[in-house]
């Protein structure tokens, strides 16, 4: 968990993702520094997912390289990852907290105080001591969220992390997302809601189809996008 | 239908009056095949484990010669193990043919793969579910291991019991391999298979019943654990 040396920048060359002979992305090359709120856009299917699994090491690519500035092995233990469906262990909710710490054994006072810090940030305190799976979507979303957290990674990937949520919990896990970054945490979070960009980017990658069709600083993109899939994208039509 | 009633008769008279060669007979049951399932599960439920979350070359063929394992006829099973423990085998040394660590020997070998298999599917469809989460979390193996072992326990009991099961009324291997000697190797199902054998039905049905009795409460068990895994109570 030490801070010590920043895993940034990542590097993405010419990559390309293949799965069961289909191109998922092709020739993807960008950097991030890890200043910025990065949102990564595009319509359904435009490879989102692939991509953020593939910065996180969860895809290989076929082709091309991907650095962080230290070992990817070292670079994923300083990263977190909030899937789309968050994924509930069959435990309670606290011992959800207590588990991503007692794989790094952290001692037993520093667990105690961040569990309940985190209890308390997702307003789950009085929901501690339930099985995990019987939350709602949004606290499960927010549990998943706080689980990632707690080892204080450099990076947090979120996989359109409000897409099955309804407006106040999206609101609250907006509100929850803005706590992290003063943390020094940087937030990779892909959507396909334009409000949700709007609200949260700093910069923006956006994808169409497998392909980069640019990255940009999050008012230019808004205002003036280099692409026009993504100039089409934001008009509210239909991007072929 | 006499002889029924006779055998409920008997085994209530048994049961009632704690008859000591019952209780002696109930006891080396449950001792023999409490120590085979404890044994069988310690290696069952890690290979099971092991087996779901690894990657590897003969992984499928493994998979399909544990549950061809588990087909074993037992009959086999005891015949082998007499082999290799009778005075001229390999592990003759050891004289351990017909005793109590021969018996739980062979029921070590008929359970393991049974506890292994049906555990191996319960771990690989939490496997499924952890999957991502586990790789993103960098757990090494030995971690997913011990947390996919931990969070499908109650599945893993209930493979362990089913383990039980089939332990408790098994009889040809524990014959040949235990030879049903009084007081030192006899228990539930050879003393039932010598007092049919002697002509003594109402005696054989009567520990017959009590077999069932241990059998019903093992499936009771199993019925409320896995309703409890249904409501996730614990
Ligand atoms: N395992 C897979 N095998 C083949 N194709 C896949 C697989 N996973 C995703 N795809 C396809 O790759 C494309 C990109 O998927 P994804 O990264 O999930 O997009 P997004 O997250 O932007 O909706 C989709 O067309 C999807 O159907
Ligand atoms: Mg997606």
């Amino acid at each position: 968990m030490s801070q010590s040396s920043s895993i940034f920048p990542l590097r993405l060359e010419n990559i390309q993702v293949r799965k069961r002979g289909n191109v998922l992305l092709n020739d993807i090359s960008f950097s991030l520094v890890g200043n910025l709120t990065t949102v990564v856009m595009g319509p359904n299917g435009s490879g989102k997912t692939t991509l953020m699994r593939l910065m996180h090491g969860l895809e290989r690519p076929r082709q091309g390289s991907l650095n962080w500035a230290i070992t990817s092995e070292q670079a994923r233990s300083k990263q977190s990852f909030v899937f789309q469906t968050p994924i509930m262990m069959r435990r309670r909710v606290d011992e959800n907290l207590y588990y991503p710490l007692k794989l790094v054994a952290t001692p037993k006072q520093e667990t105690d105080l961040l569990v309940n810090h985190w209890l308390s940030a997702t307003g789950l305190a009085n929901k501690a001591k339930l099985p995990a799976q019987f939350l709602s979507g949004g606290e499960r979303q927010k549990l998943a969220i706080a689980r990632a957290m707690i080892t204080k990674p450099q990076v947090l990937f979120l996989d359109e992390p409000t897409t099955n949520l309804d407006g106040q919990s999206t609101r609250e896990i907006e509100a929850l997302l803005r706590k992290v970054k003063p943390d020094g945490t940087c937030i990779v979070l892909s959507t396909h809601d334009l409000g949700q960009a709007k609200r949260l980017a700093e910069q923006v990658v956006f994808l169409n189809k497998g392909h980069l069709c640019e990255v940009s600083d999050a008012p230019q993109f808004f205002q003036k996008p280099q692409s026009s899939a993504a100039q089409l994208y934001l008009d509210g039509d239909i991007v072929e | 239908m006499n002889d029924i009633w006779q055998g409920i008769g008997e085994a209530l008279r048994l049961v009632f009056s704690l008859d000591a060669d019952l209780f002696e007979i109930v006891l080396r049951s449950l001792h023999v095949t409490v120590t085979a399932v404890a044994i069988a599960s310690a290696i069952a439920l890690p290979l099971g484990a092991w087996l779901a979350v690894s990657r590897f070359r003969m992984r499928r063929f493994t998979i399909a010669a544990l549950n061809t394992l588990m087909g074993l006829p037992p009959v086999v099973v005891g015949l082998i193990v007499y082999i290799l423990f009778s005075r001229s085998g390999p592990f003759g040394v050891f004289g351990l043919l017909f005793t109590p660590t021969a018996m739980i020997i062979a029921q070590v070998i008929i359970v393991t793969p049974l506890i292994a298999s049906i555990s191996h599917q319960a771990i690989r469809d939490l496997w499924a579910d952890y999957h991502d989460l586990l790789i993103s979390l960098n757990t090494t193996k030995r971690q997913r291991i011990v947390t996919l072992i931990w969070d499908s326990r109650r599945s893993l009991l209930t493979a362990s019991l089913a383990g039980f099961g089939r332990a408790i009324g098994e009889v040809g291997a524990i014959m040949i391999v235990g030879g049903n000697i009084d007081h030192v190797t006899r228990v539930l199902t050879t003393a039932i298979a010598l007092e049919t054998g002697r002509g003594d039905f109402a005696l054989a049905l009567g520990l017959g019943f009590i077999l069932i009795a241990l059998a019903f409460i093992v499936n009771m068990t199993i019925h409320v654990l896995s309703k409890t895994e249904r409501e996730r109570r614990w």
